[in-house]
């Protein structure tokens, strides 16, 4: 009771500094402390994200199906290699080194080159998500086999279990929290990407027509678009938070 | 009908001898308690037993037939219980006959006739960790059992308990024993404990650790409640001192 009612404190409080935020934006643009059109008003934001709703939804919708393709391969080929590694210590050797430094490359400079050899349509954008998302979930999951508990793993073995039933009653449900929280990563990573490769070449996606409404000086359009982008994130993010609770029921079991 | 007989082994860890020419028997029903100091090598023999590790001398026969390092033949508990943390209560103890190859349902149904006599009852649904540390030891026990009706393995199953716990756990466990039946062999560093579990203890000592003495605990079951308190326990607790 009293844990639930310090949860609505502290999310009250975070509220109040939104409001207030938003508050001391409006009074700044509409006393013309700030330049209108450098900076439009909160007012004016929401204005333009309703004059505009169908071409932003038109847009979200290749967005989000960009990310969601993105992010379903970058999971599975995640998923594949940590399993991968985690069973063959050489492949782990071979291939964590070379994992890490797909990671230093910075997304903005392989996008156009991707451009470049896959075209202006989804392909590009959907290998630059696969890239950028893999890597959490395979780190994520790769951490969560390996820290399994010797002495589980032993009771198992002694009970005559295969490599394959160790893994699925083990190693796999012991490794589901790492994993969701990698995900939640790579759901938020999935849709920046997207919106990346997008700004480098493409016909439609909110990445496209944010270009497009900077080049038409429409800031109160490109702030509609990307208020637009956090709250699709955070709505994903959401949504992996009630998969996660949905998935793991234990972990909300009263003592 | 299960005995089991452990013939002349030893294990050797990086060429040194952690154990050597173990002779040990369990017969049917019977509790055989293997007695020691921490690290003479008393694990090693359960892993040796249970197939675990292979040794490098001797062999392990169940029923006469070789059982020598191969898994799957004795049930294993160790000192945690290792429930899963993810699982029911019913779904940990019904793990074995899963990974036996039974279906779920089925080993769900089969595990759920010992609940009561486990003193488990109402537990099926719960997750281990809404449970108190007593009752998770009897669900690990239980899995144990489901496991393998024949011959269990118990590496200082209590003594991560407090003692009280670990006093009402002695009880339950000889109640539920004497309904049963199941041969078992049990590690402790506990000498009271021993005495008031056992039909016989084994005393493993010195380095490489050998089987030094065994003791035959001639009172009957079930025991009297204040067994603990007589001077034949006393006695035998003396001479198990001596020989330590």
């Amino acid at each position: 009771m009293t844990k639930k009612l310090q949860n609505i404190t502290s999310k009250a409080w975070s509220l109040a500094a939104v409001i207030a935020i938003l508050i001391i934006w409006q009074i700044a643009s509409s006393t013309g402390l700030v330049l209108e059109f450098m900076l439009p008003a909160p007012t004016a934001v929401v204005k333009a994200f309703f004059e505009d709703f169908p071409a932003l939804m038109t847009n979200a919708r290749v967005t989000l199906l960009e990310a969601f393709a993105g992010l379903l391969l970058g999971v599975a080929i995640g998923f594949i290699m940590a399993v991968l590694m985690d069973r063959f210590r050489h492949l782990y050797q071979a291939f964590y080194p070379l994992i890490v430094l797909t990671q230093t490359i910075p997304t903005v400079a392989i996008a156009p080159l991707l451009v470049l050899w896959f075209g202006y349509e989804m392909m590009p954008k959907i290998i630059l998500i696969v890239i950028v998302t893999f890597f959490p979930v395979t780190v994520s999951l790769l951490e969560g086999f390996r820290s399994a508990d010797q002495d589980t793993i032993q009771l198992l073995r002694s009970m005559g279990a295969s490599q394959v039933q160790i893994f699925r009653y083990v190693k796999f449900p012991g490794a589901l929290n790492r994993f969701f929280s990698s995900l939640r990563i790579a759901v938020s990573y999935a849709v920046v990407g997207a919106v990346i490769s997008e700004w480098l070449g493409g016909f439609e996606g909110l990445g496209v027509y944010m270009t497009r409404v900077k080049q038409a000086f429409a800031f109160d359009k490109m702030f509609a678009v990307i208020f637009l982008i956090s709250a699709i994130s955070l709505i994903l993010m959401w949504l992996v938070d009630r998969i996660q609770k949905w998935c793991m029921p234990w972990e909300k079991a009263e003592k | 009908m299960s005995e089991l007989i452990v013939e002349d082994v030893s294990f050797a860890y990086e060429k040194e001898n952690i154990i050597e020419d173990i002779q040990i028997e369990l017969h049917d029903h019977e509790l055989v308690s293997l007695l020691g100091a921490s690290g003479g090598g008393k694990t090693t023999l359960f892993h040796v037993i249970s197939g675990l590790a292979k040794p490098g001398k001797g062999r392990v026969l169940l029923d006469g037939k070789d059982i020598t390092g191969q898994p799957g033949h004795v049930s294993y508990m160790l000192q945690k219980d290792l429930l899963l943390p993810y699982r029911t209560i019913e779904d940990n103890v019904a793990l074995p006959m899963e990974i036996k190859g039974m279906k779920k349902k089925e080993a769900r149904k089969r595990a759920g006739e010992f609940f009561k006599e486990f003193g488990l009852e109402g537990t099926q649904k719960k997750y281990p960790r809404q449970l108190s540390g007593g009752m998770r030891q009897r669900a690990a026990l239980l899995r144990t059992y489901m496991f393998s009706k024949n011959v269990a393995l118990l590496d200082e199953p209590f003594s991560a308990l407090d003692t009280l716990t670990k006093h009402d756990m002695h009880e339950w466990y000889l109640k539920v024993m004497d309904k049963i039946k199941m041969s078992t062999l049990f590690i402790t560093h506990d000498i009271e404990e021993a005495i008031l579990l056992s039909d016989r203890i084994y005393l493993l000592t010195g380095k490489p650790g050998r089987i030094t003495e065994e003791i035959v605990i001639r009172e009957p079951k079930p025991r009297r409640k204040d067994f603990n308190l007589t001077r034949e326990f006393l006695e035998y607790k003396k001479r198990i001192l001596a020989k330590l």
